[in-house]
Protein backbone atom coordinates (compact mmCIF):
# COMPACT_ATOMS: atom_id res chain seq x y z
CA UNK A 1 0.00 0.00 0.00
CA UNK A 2 2.97 2.39 0.34
CA UNK A 3 4.06 2.19 -2.93
CA UNK A 4 1.22 3.03 -3.83
CA UNK A 5 0.95 5.33 -2.28
CA UNK A 6 4.18 6.99 -3.55
CA UNK A 7 3.24 6.02 -7.05
CA UNK A 8 0.12 8.17 -6.78
CA UNK A 9 1.80 11.27 -5.05
CA UNK A 10 4.36 11.38 -8.05
CA UNK A 11 1.77 10.97 -10.43
CA UNK A 12 0.63 13.61 -9.07
CA UNK A 13 3.04 16.00 -8.99
CA UNK A 14 3.85 15.03 -12.54
CA UNK A 15 0.61 16.26 -13.67
CA UNK A 16 0.94 19.56 -11.40
CA UNK A 17 3.73 20.28 -12.99
CA UNK A 18 2.51 19.59 -16.64
CA UNK A 19 -0.18 21.88 -15.43
CA UNK A 20 1.78 24.81 -14.80
CA UNK A 21 4.19 24.64 -17.60
CA UNK A 22 1.38 24.62 -20.07
CA UNK A 23 -0.70 26.93 -18.39
CA UNK A 24 0.76 29.48 -16.20
CA UNK A 25 -2.32 31.37 -15.37
CA UNK A 26 -5.48 29.62 -13.02
CA UNK A 27 -7.27 27.69 -15.12
CA UNK A 28 -9.99 26.44 -12.55
CA UNK A 29 -11.41 23.56 -14.69
CA UNK A 30 -8.07 21.82 -14.72
CA UNK A 31 -7.56 22.48 -11.03
CA UNK A 32 -11.80 20.84 -10.72
CA UNK A 33 -10.12 18.05 -12.18
CA UNK A 34 -7.11 17.32 -10.34
CA UNK A 35 -9.14 17.70 -7.29
CA UNK A 36 -11.71 15.26 -8.46
CA UNK A 37 -8.93 12.60 -9.34
CA UNK A 38 -7.58 13.35 -5.83
CA UNK A 39 -10.88 13.06 -4.78
CA UNK A 40 -11.24 9.88 -6.73
CA UNK A 41 -8.04 8.01 -5.90
CA UNK A 42 -7.61 9.26 -2.34
CA UNK A 43 -10.84 8.67 -1.15
CA UNK A 44 -10.23 5.35 1.09
CA UNK A 45 -7.28 7.30 2.67
CA UNK A 46 -8.92 10.35 4.10
CA UNK A 47 -11.18 10.68 7.19
CA UNK A 48 -14.65 12.35 6.74
CA UNK A 49 -13.56 15.27 7.74
CA UNK A 50 -10.71 15.88 4.93
CA UNK A 51 -13.42 14.29 2.81
CA UNK A 52 -15.80 16.71 3.56
CA UNK A 53 -13.38 19.52 3.34
CA UNK A 54 -12.28 18.31 -0.16
CA UNK A 55 -15.79 18.62 -1.45
CA UNK A 56 -15.73 21.78 -0.92
CA UNK A 57 -12.23 22.60 -2.57
CA UNK A 58 -14.30 20.99 -5.01
CA UNK A 59 -17.33 22.82 -4.91
CA UNK A 60 -15.44 25.62 -4.69
CA UNK A 61 -13.98 25.07 -8.17
CA UNK A 62 -17.15 24.03 -9.49
CA UNK A 63 -18.28 27.95 -8.73
CA UNK A 64 -15.59 29.15 -10.04
CA UNK A 65 -15.93 27.44 -13.26
CA UNK A 66 -19.57 28.65 -13.02
CA UNK A 67 -18.64 31.94 -12.51
CA UNK A 68 -16.39 32.10 -15.35
CA UNK A 69 -19.20 30.65 -17.53
CA UNK A 70 -21.47 33.57 -16.63
CA UNK A 71 -18.93 35.91 -16.68
CA UNK A 72 -18.38 34.55 -20.57
CA UNK A 73 -21.79 34.85 -21.30
CA UNK A 74 -22.29 38.08 -20.22
CA UNK A 75 -20.55 39.47 -23.10
CA UNK A 76 -17.81 41.45 -20.96
CA UNK A 77 -15.85 42.15 -23.67
CA UNK A 78 -18.33 43.91 -25.16
CA UNK A 79 -18.34 46.62 -22.31
CA UNK A 80 -14.61 47.37 -22.84
CA UNK A 81 -14.94 47.22 -27.27
CA UNK A 82 -18.27 48.29 -27.55
CA UNK A 83 -20.61 50.15 -24.79
CA UNK A 84 -17.95 52.22 -22.30
CA UNK A 85 -16.39 54.32 -25.83
CA UNK A 86 -19.62 54.73 -26.82
CA UNK A 87 -21.27 56.09 -23.97
CA UNK A 88 -17.66 58.56 -23.57
CA UNK A 89 -18.36 59.10 -27.54
CA UNK A 90 -21.80 59.99 -26.71
CA UNK A 91 -21.11 62.33 -23.66
CA UNK A 92 -18.22 64.29 -25.75
CA UNK A 93 -21.01 64.51 -28.47
CA UNK A 94 -23.32 66.14 -25.50
CA UNK A 95 -20.56 68.80 -24.98
CA UNK A 96 -19.54 69.32 -28.49
CA UNK A 97 -23.63 70.44 -28.98
CA UNK A 98 -24.26 72.24 -26.18
CA UNK A 99 -21.31 74.35 -26.39
CA UNK A 100 -22.49 74.76 -30.41
CA UNK A 101 -25.91 75.69 -29.02
CA UNK A 102 -24.95 77.80 -25.88
CA UNK A 103 -22.71 80.03 -28.78
CA UNK A 104 -25.66 80.70 -30.76
CA UNK A 105 -27.73 82.04 -27.79
CA UNK A 106 -24.39 83.92 -26.88
CA UNK A 107 -24.60 85.53 -30.25
CA UNK A 108 -28.02 86.09 -30.49
CA UNK A 109 -27.69 87.69 -26.73
CA UNK A 110 -24.73 89.54 -28.20
CA UNK A 111 -26.69 91.08 -30.83
CA UNK A 112 -29.55 92.11 -28.41
CA UNK A 113 -27.18 93.91 -25.99
CA UNK A 114 -26.28 95.90 -29.25
CA UNK A 115 -29.73 97.02 -30.04
CA UNK A 116 -30.22 97.81 -26.46
CA UNK A 117 -27.41 99.70 -26.52
CA UNK A 118 -29.32 102.08 -29.48
CA UNK A 119 -32.39 102.58 -27.29
CA UNK A 120 -33.00 104.63 -24.21
CA UNK A 121 -34.76 104.66 -21.07
CA UNK A 122 -36.95 101.64 -19.57
CA UNK A 123 -36.69 99.45 -22.79
CA UNK A 124 -32.86 99.56 -22.89
CA UNK A 125 -32.76 98.41 -19.03
CA UNK A 126 -35.29 96.05 -19.42
CA UNK A 127 -33.01 94.27 -22.54
CA UNK A 128 -29.52 94.36 -20.86
CA UNK A 129 -31.60 92.63 -17.57
CA UNK A 130 -32.84 90.12 -20.07
CA UNK A 131 -29.68 89.52 -21.36
CA UNK A 132 -27.78 89.73 -18.41
CA UNK A 133 -29.67 86.62 -17.27
CA UNK A 134 -29.05 84.79 -20.43
CA UNK A 135 -25.29 85.26 -20.26
CA UNK A 136 -25.53 83.98 -16.35
CA UNK A 137 -27.67 80.42 -17.13
CA UNK A 138 -25.11 80.18 -20.53
CA UNK A 139 -22.58 78.92 -18.06
CA UNK A 140 -24.22 76.05 -17.33
CA UNK A 141 -22.35 74.56 -20.30
CA UNK A 142 -19.01 74.97 -18.44
CA UNK A 143 -20.73 73.19 -15.20
CA UNK A 144 -22.40 70.45 -17.44
CA UNK A 145 -18.84 70.34 -19.54
CA UNK A 146 -16.97 69.54 -16.23
CA UNK A 147 -19.47 67.36 -14.42
CA UNK A 148 -19.33 64.94 -17.85
CA UNK A 149 -15.82 64.98 -17.95
CA UNK A 150 -15.91 63.67 -14.16
CA UNK A 151 -18.30 60.92 -15.43
CA UNK A 152 -15.71 60.34 -18.79
CA UNK A 153 -13.05 59.64 -16.44
CA UNK A 154 -15.50 57.49 -13.84
CA UNK A 155 -16.26 55.33 -17.29
CA UNK A 156 -12.62 54.72 -18.18
CA UNK A 157 -12.05 53.52 -14.16
CA UNK A 158 -14.56 51.04 -14.75
CA UNK A 159 -13.19 50.12 -18.18
CA UNK A 160 -9.86 49.56 -16.77
CA UNK A 161 -11.07 47.56 -14.30
CA UNK A 162 -14.17 45.36 -16.31
CA UNK A 163 -10.68 44.35 -18.71
CA UNK A 164 -8.50 43.54 -15.31
CA UNK A 165 -11.46 40.97 -14.74
CA UNK A 166 -11.49 39.54 -18.15
CA UNK A 167 -8.04 38.97 -18.07
CA UNK A 168 -7.96 37.35 -14.49
CA UNK A 169 -11.23 35.01 -15.60
CA UNK A 170 -10.80 35.05 -19.47
CA UNK A 171 -7.99 32.81 -21.39
CA UNK A 172 -7.56 35.22 -24.40
CA UNK A 173 -5.43 37.62 -22.65
CA UNK A 174 -2.89 37.46 -20.20
CA UNK A 175 -3.63 38.75 -17.03
CA UNK A 176 -2.85 42.55 -17.16
CA UNK A 177 -0.03 43.50 -14.44
CA UNK A 178 -1.64 45.61 -11.92
CA UNK A 179 -1.36 49.59 -12.07
CA UNK A 180 -1.06 51.29 -8.78
CA UNK A 181 -2.82 54.30 -8.95
CA UNK A 182 -1.05 57.34 -9.51
CA UNK A 183 0.19 59.85 -6.27
CA UNK A 184 -1.51 62.85 -6.62
CA UNK A 185 0.44 66.34 -5.93
CA UNK A 186 -1.36 68.16 -3.22
CA UNK A 187 -2.06 70.71 -6.07
CA UNK A 188 -3.79 67.84 -8.18
CA UNK A 189 -5.43 67.12 -5.02
CA UNK A 190 -7.56 70.14 -5.46
CA UNK A 191 -8.78 69.93 -8.54
CA UNK A 192 -12.56 68.14 -7.89
CA UNK A 193 -14.88 69.80 -10.50
CA UNK A 194 -17.79 71.33 -9.89
CA UNK A 195 -20.13 69.27 -6.20
CA UNK A 196 -22.89 67.76 -6.35
CA UNK A 197 -25.09 70.99 -5.14
CA UNK A 198 -25.94 69.70 -1.72
CA UNK A 199 -22.67 69.37 -1.16
CA UNK A 200 -21.05 72.47 -2.56
CA UNK A 201 -20.30 75.37 -0.51
CA UNK A 202 -22.26 78.37 -1.57
CA UNK A 203 -21.03 81.59 -2.29
CA UNK A 204 -22.18 83.15 1.21
CA UNK A 205 -20.20 80.42 2.46
CA UNK A 206 -16.95 81.21 0.65
CA UNK A 207 -17.43 85.30 1.90
CA UNK A 208 -17.36 84.25 5.57
CA UNK A 209 -14.51 81.52 5.08
CA UNK A 210 -12.56 84.73 3.24
CA UNK A 211 -13.43 86.97 5.95
CA UNK A 212 -12.46 84.67 8.40
CA UNK A 213 -9.28 85.67 7.34
CA UNK A 214 -9.12 89.33 7.62
CA UNK B 1 -12.85 106.43 -5.23
CA UNK B 2 -14.15 105.69 -8.78
CA UNK B 3 -12.97 102.60 -10.32
CA UNK B 4 -11.03 103.05 -13.35
CA UNK B 5 -12.95 100.93 -15.73
CA UNK B 6 -10.76 101.92 -18.67
CA UNK B 7 -8.33 99.81 -17.33
CA UNK B 8 -7.13 96.31 -18.90
CA UNK B 9 -8.83 93.02 -17.61
CA UNK B 10 -7.27 89.89 -18.36
CA UNK B 11 -9.70 86.99 -18.38
CA UNK B 12 -8.51 83.37 -17.83
CA UNK B 13 -9.99 79.97 -18.69
CA UNK B 14 -9.73 76.98 -21.00
CA UNK B 15 -13.97 77.03 -21.69
CA UNK B 16 -13.99 79.39 -24.86
CA UNK B 17 -17.86 79.88 -24.04
CA UNK B 18 -16.86 81.00 -20.59
CA UNK B 19 -14.65 83.53 -21.25
CA UNK B 20 -17.21 84.68 -23.54
CA UNK B 21 -19.76 85.34 -20.82
CA UNK B 22 -17.21 87.04 -18.73
CA UNK B 23 -16.56 89.66 -21.18
CA UNK B 24 -19.77 90.25 -21.99
CA UNK B 25 -21.06 90.69 -18.41
CA UNK B 26 -18.17 92.91 -17.93
CA UNK B 27 -19.13 94.84 -21.00
CA UNK B 28 -22.07 95.47 -19.40
CA UNK B 29 -20.88 96.85 -15.86
CA UNK B 30 -18.56 98.86 -19.04
CA UNK B 31 -15.55 97.40 -18.85
CA UNK B 32 -14.48 97.19 -22.03
CA UNK B 33 -10.48 96.82 -21.98
CA UNK B 34 -11.19 92.87 -21.73
CA UNK B 35 -8.47 91.03 -22.88
CA UNK B 36 -8.25 86.73 -22.92
CA UNK B 37 -6.01 83.33 -22.10
CA UNK B 38 -6.70 80.49 -22.41
CA UNK B 39 -4.41 78.39 -19.70
CA UNK B 40 -1.98 80.26 -16.86
CA UNK B 41 1.00 80.10 -19.00
CA UNK B 42 -0.36 82.27 -21.79
CA UNK B 43 -1.76 84.41 -18.87
CA UNK B 44 1.57 84.75 -17.16
CA UNK B 45 2.75 85.57 -20.50
CA UNK B 46 0.38 88.60 -21.35
CA UNK B 47 0.51 89.81 -17.71
CA UNK B 48 4.67 90.34 -17.97
CA UNK B 49 4.47 91.72 -21.41
CA UNK B 50 1.08 93.95 -20.53
CA UNK B 51 -0.51 96.22 -18.30
CA UNK B 52 -3.45 94.70 -16.65
CA UNK B 53 -5.27 96.19 -13.58
CA UNK B 54 -7.39 93.10 -12.37
CA UNK B 55 -6.97 89.43 -13.61
CA UNK B 56 -9.92 87.12 -13.40
CA UNK B 57 -8.86 83.55 -14.01
CA UNK B 58 -10.56 80.26 -13.54
CA UNK B 59 -8.53 77.71 -11.63
CA UNK B 60 -8.44 73.88 -13.58
CA UNK B 61 -6.99 74.65 -16.46
CA UNK B 62 -4.02 72.85 -17.87
CA UNK B 63 -0.99 73.35 -18.20
CA UNK B 64 -1.05 76.15 -15.71
CA UNK B 65 -3.11 76.15 -12.93
CA UNK B 66 -5.44 79.44 -11.93
CA UNK B 67 -4.02 78.68 -8.47
CA UNK B 68 -0.47 78.33 -10.17
CA UNK B 69 -0.86 81.53 -12.32
CA UNK B 70 -1.57 83.25 -8.95
CA UNK B 71 1.20 81.99 -6.95
CA UNK B 72 3.65 83.05 -9.93
CA UNK B 73 1.78 86.72 -10.19
CA UNK B 74 2.49 87.15 -6.41
CA UNK B 75 5.97 86.21 -6.92
CA UNK B 76 6.16 88.35 -9.44
CA UNK B 77 7.83 91.88 -8.16
CA UNK B 78 5.95 94.09 -11.30
CA UNK B 79 2.79 91.82 -10.45
CA UNK B 80 2.39 91.16 -7.17
CA UNK B 81 -0.13 94.22 -6.48
CA UNK B 82 -2.26 93.02 -9.14
CA UNK B 83 -5.71 92.29 -8.06
CA UNK B 84 -6.29 88.71 -8.77
CA UNK B 85 -10.53 87.17 -8.71
CA UNK B 86 -10.31 82.96 -9.07
CA UNK B 87 -14.25 82.27 -10.49
CA UNK B 88 -14.27 78.67 -10.08
CA UNK B 89 -16.19 75.30 -9.89
CA UNK B 90 -14.10 74.31 -7.28
CA UNK B 91 -16.03 74.77 -4.13
CA UNK B 92 -14.37 72.99 -1.55
CA UNK B 93 -12.76 74.75 1.92
CA UNK B 94 -9.17 73.54 1.33
CA UNK B 95 -9.68 75.15 -2.05
CA UNK B 96 -10.46 78.24 -0.69
CA UNK B 97 -8.04 78.01 2.08
CA UNK B 98 -5.40 77.37 -0.47
CA UNK B 99 -6.49 80.13 -2.83
CA UNK B 100 -6.56 82.82 -0.02
CA UNK B 101 -2.47 81.63 1.35
CA UNK B 102 -1.84 82.03 -2.59
CA UNK B 103 -2.34 85.77 -1.94
CA UNK B 104 -6.25 86.03 -3.90
CA UNK B 105 -8.07 88.83 -3.53
CA UNK B 106 -11.49 87.38 -4.36
CA UNK B 107 -13.42 84.25 -5.01
CA UNK B 108 -16.33 83.41 -7.14
CA UNK B 109 -18.11 80.24 -7.28
CA UNK B 110 -19.59 78.68 -10.65
CA UNK B 111 -22.42 79.01 -11.13
CA UNK B 112 -22.55 82.62 -10.34
CA UNK B 113 -24.64 85.62 -11.45
CA UNK B 114 -23.47 89.61 -12.70
CA UNK B 115 -24.34 90.87 -9.53
CA UNK B 116 -21.57 88.74 -7.66
CA UNK B 117 -18.90 89.52 -10.07
CA UNK B 118 -20.19 92.99 -10.04
CA UNK B 119 -20.11 93.15 -5.73
CA UNK B 120 -16.51 90.89 -6.16
CA UNK B 121 -14.86 93.36 -8.56
CA UNK B 122 -15.80 96.62 -6.53
CA UNK B 123 -14.74 95.25 -3.47
CA UNK B 124 -11.21 93.80 -4.76
CA UNK B 125 -10.59 97.42 -6.91
CA UNK B 126 -12.08 99.54 -4.20
CA UNK B 127 -9.41 97.71 -1.89
CA UNK B 128 -6.77 97.87 -4.56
Amino acid sequence: MPDSHARRDVLLAERLAEIRANRPQMDTELIAEVVRAVLTTMSDDLSVHDTALLLEVEELGRTIAAAKQEIAALKVDDITGCHIPFATDELDAIVAHTATATNAILESCETLDTVASTVAGEAADRLQDATTRIYEACSFQDITGQRISKVVTTLKTIEEKVARIIATFGHKTAALPAVPSAALTPEEELLNGPQLPQQAMHQSDIDKLLASFD
Amino acid sequence: MPIDKSMNVLIVDDYKTMLRIIRNLLKQIEFNNVEEASDGAEALSKLRTGNYGLVISDWNMAPMTGLQLLQEVRADSRLKQTPFIMITAESKTENVVAAKAAGVSNYIVKPFNAETLRDKIEKVLGHA
